[in-house]
This record gives structure tokens, sequence and C-alpha cells, in this order.
């Protein structure tokens, strides 16, 4: 297995709220990843993010990983949750912001604990 | 054939209720009648008692030669038929270029 895909695994494993998206949350290249980064944000939790466009072995590999050709990524717990259309109709229709918040609070726990 | 026709008798498939598949390249920085961005929504019984994931994940490898190939990026809205009347019938519009197709 290629080094990518081990730490992409290892960033998915690492961080509870985890954003594959192109540019930084500050300075979105994609209007569908500025559109992610603002729902994420609204959710009021910190997040990790990848930026892909500094990333080209990511930006190549993750896809087949993900089986989702497209970025934005929201990882959440490790399971993928969808790309820009399925986070901001999560956002609106208010399921996004218990999951956020409710991984934000159990990766806090854990972090205590050890 | 255009990739907006093959797009549209691939999803077909689906036997959807509704179906719109709008070429939105002309919104981001591509050349003028590029068939690259587009969005697809899609009413079809078909993705019923599937989570969002798994209903993008269906259109995904439906049109994997598509993705792999000419087009960049693929908004999809994707209802079942109850969903579809509960919202009245209205998709969600797309952003708004930011310049990092290019890179």
């Amino acid at each position: 297995m290629s080094d990518t895909i081990e730490s992409i695994k290892q960033q998915i494993s690492d961080n509870a709220i985890l954003l594959y998206m192109k540019g930084s949350p500050q300075l979105p290249q994609c209007g569908f990843s500025a559109q992610a980064v603002q729902a994420l944000m609204a959710c009021g939790e910190k997040f990790a993010f990848v930026n892909i466009l500094d990333n080209p072995d990511i930006r190549s590999e993750l896809p087949k990983y993900a089986s989702w050709p497209t970025f934005p990524q929201l990882w959440i717990d490790g399971e993928l949750v969808g790309g820009c259309d399925i986070i901001v109709e999560m956002y609106q229709n208010g399921e996004l912001e218990p999951m956020v918040k409710a991984a934000a609070a159990k990766s806090a726990e854990a972090s205590s604990d050890s | 054939m255009s990739v907006q026709a093959r797009i549209e008798e691939k999803l077909a498939t689906l036997e959807p209720v509704e179906m719109a598949v709008e070429n939105e390249s002309y919104m981001h920085h591509v050349p003028p009648d590029s068939e690259t961005h587009f969005k697809v929504t899609l009413v079809s019984e078909r993705f019923a008692g599937l989570m969002p994931v798994k209903r993008h994940q269906l259109i995904y490898s439906l049109l994997a030669d598509e993705l792999a190939g000419p087009v960049h990026a693929l908004a999809l809205h994707l209802y079942t038929p109850q969903q579809w009347s509960t919202r009245g019938g209205v998709r969600p519009d797309s952003p708004n270029c930011r310049g990092g197709g290019g890179q």
C-alpha cells in the first residue's frame, strides 16, 4: 500500500473532524470548498483541514480510496460524510451541527483520558 | 455525442421522475462551450432508504468514465419523490468559482 494512502488513513483517524478542500478555510480556492467551510464553521467547533492543492498525491489518491471523485470531502469520526452538496444540505436541515458537536465532544473526552 | 447527452443517457437508467442536467461550465474559468462543470438534479424512487453518501456514490459509479475524463465538478441534488415534493420542487443554486480549478 502506498505511503499516501497510509498518511490519508492516519489523517482520518487522528482528526475527528477533517475537511479535504481546495485552499484554506481563510482563503478557499473553489466555490464548493468555500460553501463547505462556511457550513462547517457555522457549527462552531474546531476542525482540521488539508489543502489538496498543496498535496497533489492526496488529491490523486483520496478519490480512489474514498470512492468519491471530487473535493471538498468531509470526514467525521473516520467516516466520509460527503461533499459540498451533502454538507450544505445537512447544515440546512439541522443534521450537521449535532454530528459535529458530538464528534468534537468525543474527541475532547478521548484526549483528556490519555 | 456531447458529454451532457452521455450523462443524461446514463442517468436515465435510474428511472427518474424528474431529471435536470445543467452545464454550469460558463460559471468557471474554462474556455467557452466547455463541458466540465455540471449540476444534476434527479428525483428517483431508487434513492429511498439510501443515505446521501450512498446516493452520490451510485451516481459516481454510473458516471465513472465522465468523472475520470472531461468532468471536473458535479453538483448533485438527489431526492426521493417524497423529498422532492416536500421541497416544493426547488433545487439549490451552485456557488461561484474561486479560481482554483486551473491549479
